[in-house]
């Protein structure tokens, strides 16, 4: 061995075999840091514009009036009230449907379902469904629940609008599903079979209780995007102008995207009677803050569960 | 003392218990991989086994046949016969009864692995799991006390297991799996993850469970073999023509034999460092 040699000689290059290089590997290190900070700033400065152009926008319009008025001729007295309980209703059923359904499904081919070719099959077409564009998922609504289950559904009701979203967040809620429980360790499945467990009981008392907040707030963000889905909705028949409220899962229905869509595509024009577009801001916020709530509720439910366990 | 206890002829020691597990011709594949070739093996009742070899060489493998843990691994396939108390294990008619055998065959793993639960559910899920009808306050306590943890975990029960050190965790399995009052417990290198402090916690805790139960343990360290155990099985692995690294069981004998006296040359090297 040599002598010991003072550190600042560290990184000269003679009789060593590393090139430390340190100021070079900081100057790389500096350049990411702040690449990737100019890639988060950019995303929030168009979300922010796009959030206070759409608030201001609203704000000729927002008012309680707005929720509690049904659609009017007019822009100044036409409100959001069917199409929000429309879209309240929508959750509601979505999530009945979808929730047992997916996870469900999860926790079969997770933890039941031997692995093979079958099985295997089962998954590609589940990853590759959740890619599928939502407007085929209401072409397959409309052909399955509209026409095919008219005595079920009553034809272009909000429940056929239900089935065909929990149809478009099932795979979703499947794979989330799936990664939830893959990320509990297998040394945990074993421990309650060495007890005498069944799977089931494994299942219940181990895994699913530290999955479910991960399944929770997968589903409840699934459940978020097809809450904000128009094209579906439109292919199985939601209307635009309902002058009545839901009173069973047959009746007819609007939701919160097809009346802002509708909104937004009126002409723009100078007299304020006529101008829906303040509507049509007014009618996002409606949706965001519907939006907002079901995360609130994601995260509060996550916080319960992991508290929850000890 | 019962005659047809070691199997093969090189194996002459006769403990003085008889079998309650016994592992006639046990071939177990992963794939077409064969992980452990023909072994036999008696294991004596209220006993400490102990099995040691170099890695690899199947000793994971073979004890998770006596609880057919082997059958969650997919692709793994067991061949032979393992009796407990004379009855084939691997026999069609207790596919049924799994749950059953894992009860009473019990077993604490390399990695301590408490549930992410209090202390008390720990240990009160596998008697809940299995029908137990007595005072679970008591036989949380007198598990805990069995497994020598008690002093320690008596005021923080409703705490999680995993609040505990690793040591301390590793008791609580320990504690968690005597809790369904098994016969055997099957313990997979359970000190490789302690500091040796607890590791004489656990092996004086395997003394005074050897009373009650019989205990089959893996371990890596001689010493250990040498301190806790009365039988020890050497196993071994070898190249078969085509280069696959076959395991199998080269000497077994009471402890102190294996140790001092072995009768295969591999085992003298083996058990005093000079092997490979
Ligand atoms: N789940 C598995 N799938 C495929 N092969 C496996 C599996 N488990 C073990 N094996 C193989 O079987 C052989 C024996 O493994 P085993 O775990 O029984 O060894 P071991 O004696 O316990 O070793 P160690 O002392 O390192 O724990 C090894 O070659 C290993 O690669
Ligand atoms: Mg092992």
């Amino acid at each position: 061995m040599s002598t010991s040699r003072p550190i600042a000689d560290l990184d000269s290059p003679s009789e060593s075999n590393f090139n430390v290089a340190l100021p070079s590997r900081h100057g790389l290190d500096k350049i990411f840091e702040v690449a990737s900070w100019v890639a988060t700033f950019v995303g929030l400065i168009v979300l922010a514009a796009l959030l206070i152009d759409t608030v201001v926008d609203s704000l000729p319009r927002l008012s309680w009036g707005f929720i509690t008025n049904f659609p009017s001729t007019r822009a100044v007295a036409a409100g959001v009230l069917p199409a929000l309980v429309g879209t309240l209703w929508l959750l509601v059923l979505t999530t009945l449907v979808a929730f047992p359904l997916g996870v469900g499904a999860g926790i079969y081919l997770e933890e039941y379902a031997p692995d093979n070719l079958f099985t295997r099959a089962i998954e590609i077409n589940i990853s590759n469904l959740a890619a599928v564009p939502s407007i085929i998922y209401g072409l397959l609504g409309l052909q399955v629940f509209v026409r095919w289950l008219l005595p079920v559904t009553g034809g272009r009701s909000i429940l056929a609008g239900a089935l065909t979203l929990a149809l478009l967040v099932l795979p979703i809620i499947i794979i989330t599903t799936r990664e939830s429980l893959r990320a509990i360790p297998g040394s945990l499945r074993q421990a309650g079979f060495a007890l005498g467990a069944t799977r089931w009981q494994v299942i219940r008392e181990h895994i699913f209780p530290l999955a479910l907040p991960g399944i929770l707030t997968g589903t409840i963000l699934a459940i978020s995007r097809a809450i904000g889905e128009t094209a579906p909705l439109i292919v199985v028949g939601a209307a635009t102008f309902i002058t009545f409220l839901p009173t069973n899962l047959q009746s007819k229905f609007t939701a919160l995207p097809i009346q802002i869509f509708n909104w937004v595509s009126r002409p723009v024009v100078a007299n304020p009677d006529k101008n829906f577009q303040f509507n049509a801001a007014a009618g996002i916020v409606v949706l965001m803050v519907v939006l907002l709530g079901m995360n609130s509720i994601a995260i509060f439910l996550r916080n319960k569960f992991q508290k929850g366990r000890a | 003392m019962k005659s047809d206890f070691i199997q093969e002829s090189n194996f002459s020691a006769m403990p003085t218990s008889e079998a309650i597990l016994e592992a006639e011709k046990v071939t177990v594949h992963y794939g077409s991989f064969m992980a452990l070739r023909e072994t036999y093996i008696n294991i004596p009742k209220n006993q400490i086994t102990a099995f040691i070899g170099p890695s690899g060489c199947g000793k994971s493998t073979l004890l998770r046949c006596f609880n057919r843990m082997n059958d969650l691994i997919p692709g793994a396939k067991v061949g032979g016969k393992i009796r407990f108390h004379g009855e084939n294990l691997h026999d069609r008619k207790f596919d049924k009864r799994i749950e059953e055998i894992r009860r009473r065959i019990g077993m604490v793993f390399q990695k301590p692995n408490p549930f992410s639960k209090t202390i008390y559910e720990n240990i009160a899920f596998g008697a809940r799991i299995n029908g137990y009808r007595g005072d679970m306050d008591e036989l949380v306590e007198r598990s805990l006390r069995q497994a020598a943890l008690w002093d320690e975990a008596k005021d923080k029960l409703k705490q999680s297991g995993l609040s505990l050190s690793g040591g301390q965790q590793q008791r609580l399995c320990i504690a968690r799996a005597i809790a369904v009052q098994p016969e055997v417990i099957l313990m997979d290198e359970p000190c490789s993850a302690l500091d040796p402090i607890s590791t004489l916690r656990i092996e004086e805790l395997l003394h005074e469970l050897e009373e009650r139960y019989t205990i089959i343990i893996v371990t890596h360290n001689m010493q250990q073999a040498s301190r806790v155990s009365d039988m020890t099985a050497f196993f071994n692995v070898k190249a078969t023509e085509s280069g696959q690294r076959q395991g199998y069981l080269a000497e077994y004998d009471r402890t102190e034999v294996i140790f001092q006296n072995p009768k295969e040359q591999v085992t003298q090297e083996y058990v005093s460092g000079r092997f490979g």
